[in-house]
């Protein structure tokens, strides 16, 4: 992303007009209204290419003010080149504090992960959504998709599950897994792992979905039940890792593998770099209050 | 078949099916200032079989569209008697519970196999789609179930995985019988079942038909400008020409004894055959 200070400056508070912001503010508030439902709303061009997540920058400028700390993760790190990009958007533009600390950000944007440590409320939770609509795969017609959802007529999601065991004995499904919102609403989680579902239900944070090609908006207001979709005899059930995180040694967390060297060495880790950090800082003054040597 | 000739609704009375199943009074649907049918009415009783019959552009389609909710009606009724005895009128029900019956207690069929299946999954998940639909949640009998009816429309039942479209003319259609009839539905509408298949395989499907629909006791309301599959599968026959219907009664004796001219002509163009 190639971002001119000087054209920048011209530029309203988190770059988009008062009007605009008013406008997908409407929407969002309709959206946690209506728990899992998706609001369409006027996307705007930014000043980013599409599936850089303009839908989740267009709602993180529209609820970020001045006092918000901001914290931009993609895959669970703060270091990607769309994730710092995201960061330098919103401090030129808004001036806003950036943090990469779970606990210290009251705006988390992300794309792929819901961080590991449990989020408080005041907190939101902002996600980049490529494709919100969960029965498109089966149902290409929008006008057929909204009258499924309207109708709760939720039958075709079974239908992709019940292909996933008999193409391989299991739900294969382990990204944009479906879930229900609040007894209602079916939505697709995209592009998370289900490894994070448990973690939008009755979660105490915001969480706030934007999909900007596809123009829609939805939410999970705090405290909503979030129940993924499963049969009787082949149950949800999120992944396991064998193995600890090799750097921190956190168990029960998202592990992603890191190729060490070109003779196939590689290490599982933490795909949460803040947590992991923290962590291991954590260790580390544990150790040094003990006197001991690391 | 369990239906006794000669009887149009008396027939079924005596055999304790004395209400009818789906009443159609008084319908017509313009497409602007043209007639696609014309003041139509009929009784359907549980367990018969009606044939509609007439050229294209007889106006059988346009009628079949509108007794099956798929078109609104410009004027007239359709009521329906549901399982639990109360009767409705179809166009006055919200479009919710007019969808979940089409896909419970009622079956379509249409010609184009296509139309009424899902060709990009397997023909488990096609069977088993409206039992989902209904709420059921178990992999297991889902497969069951769907094992279960492919073998009664005779598609063997390791290939229960493949795509219809891996799937013969013939297979697809009886693919798409088994898909509508696993909710053990009461109603089926059928819109010219066999037009697409070849003839070799006609005679196999109408058997096919015939059977399942006596063993299921099902109401069916069959399109078709076949006169041959009329006489195989119906009790009843109304005969459709320019949007109205010009006669009407038990399929034997009209197909014996045509009234009307026209039908005299279809008749005998037939059985020269
Ligand atoms: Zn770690």
């Amino acid at each position: 992303m190639t971002l001119q200070d000087t054209g920048l400056a011209a530029y309203n508070f988190a770059y988009l007009d008062e009007q605009t912001k008013r406008m997908i503010r409407r929407a969002i508030l309709k959206a946690i209204a209506i728990p899992g439902y998706q609001v369409p709303f006027a996307s705007r061009e930014m000043p980013m290419p599409y599936g850089w997540g303009t839908g989740g920058v267009q709602v993180t400028a529209s609820i970020i003010g001045p006092e918000d700390v901001l914290k931009v993760i993609d895959q669970g790190s703060d270091d990607t080149t769309n994730a710092v990009s995201i960061r330098k958007f919103f401090e030129k533009t808004a001036g806003v504090e950036t943090t990469t600390r779970t606990g210290e950000a009251t705006v988390i944007q992300t794309r792929h992960r819901i961080p590991e440590a449990p989020l408080k409320e005041g907190q939101v939770l902002v996600y980049q959504v490529p494709i919100p609509e969960p029965l498109r795969f089966l149902e290409p017609r929008e006008t057929e998709t909204r009258k499924m959802h309207a109708l709760e007529e939720y039958g075709l999601m079974h239908v992709k599950l019940y292909e996933d065991i008999a193409r391989n004995g299991h739900i294969a499904t382990t990204y944009a897994y479906p879930v229900k919102v609040e007894g209602r609403y079916v939505m697709d989680p995209s592009p998370t792992p289900k490894f994070d579902n448990p973690k939008m239900d009755n979660c105490a944070a915001l969480q706030l979905f934007g999909a900007g090609r596809e123009k829609r908006i939805y939410a999970i207001p705090p405290y909503t039940s979030v129940v993924s979709l499963d049969f009787e005899d082949h149950p949800f059930e999120v992944n396991r890792f064998e193995q600890p995180c090799a750097l921190c040694g956190a168990e029960g967390v998202y592990l992603d593998e890191m190729i060490l060297d070109d003779k196939g060495g590689r290490m599982f880790c933490c795909s949460d770099t803040d947590f992991c950090e923290e962590r291991r800082g954590e260790a580390e003054s544990v150790s040094a209050s003990n006197g001991e040597i690391v | 078949m369990q239906i006794p000739n000669g009887l149009d609704g008396q027939g079924a009375e005596r055999h304790g099916r004395d209400k009818p199943l789906l009443s159609v009074s008084g319908v017509s649907h313009y497409y602007g200032d043209r007639i696609g049918c014309r003041n139509v009415s009929f009784t359907l009783y549980p367990g018969e079989v009606l044939a509609i019959v007439g050229e294209s552009g007889s106006g059988k389609t346009t009628l079949l569209n509108c007794i099956s909710t798929r078109m609104e009606p410009t004027t007239g009724e359709v009521t329906y008697r549901f399982r639990d005895g109360s009767v409705k009128n179809l166009y006055r029900m919200g479009e919710a519970e007019r969808r979940f019956l089409m896909r419970t207690d009622w079956g379509f069929v249409h010609q184009n196999p296509a139309d009424g299946l899902r060709m990009t999954v397997s023909a488990g998940a096609n069977v088993g789609e409206r039992l989902m639909a209904v709420g059921e949640r178990h992999y297991g009998r889902i497969r069951e179930t769907a094992t279960d009816w492919l073998t009664k429309v005779e598609i063997a039942a390791d290939r229960i995985d493949d795509q219809p479209r891996a799937f013969s003319g013939g297979m697809r259609q009886r693919l798409q019988i088994a898909r509508n009839l696993v909710t053990h539905p009461r109603l089926v509408f059928m819109d010219e079942p066999t037009g697409g298949l070849d003839v070799s395989v006609q005679a196999r499907m109408l058997d096919l038909l015939r059977g399942l629909v006596a063993d299921l006791g099902l109401a069916v309301i069959i399109v078709t400008h076949d006169l041959a599959v009329a006489r195989l599968l119906s009790h009843r026959m109304m005969v459709m020409k320019d949007g109205e219907v010009i006669e009407t009664g038990l399929t034997d004796q009209l197909l014996d004894d045509p009234q009307a001219a026209y039908t005299q002509l279809l008749v005998s163009s037939i059985l020269q055959v």
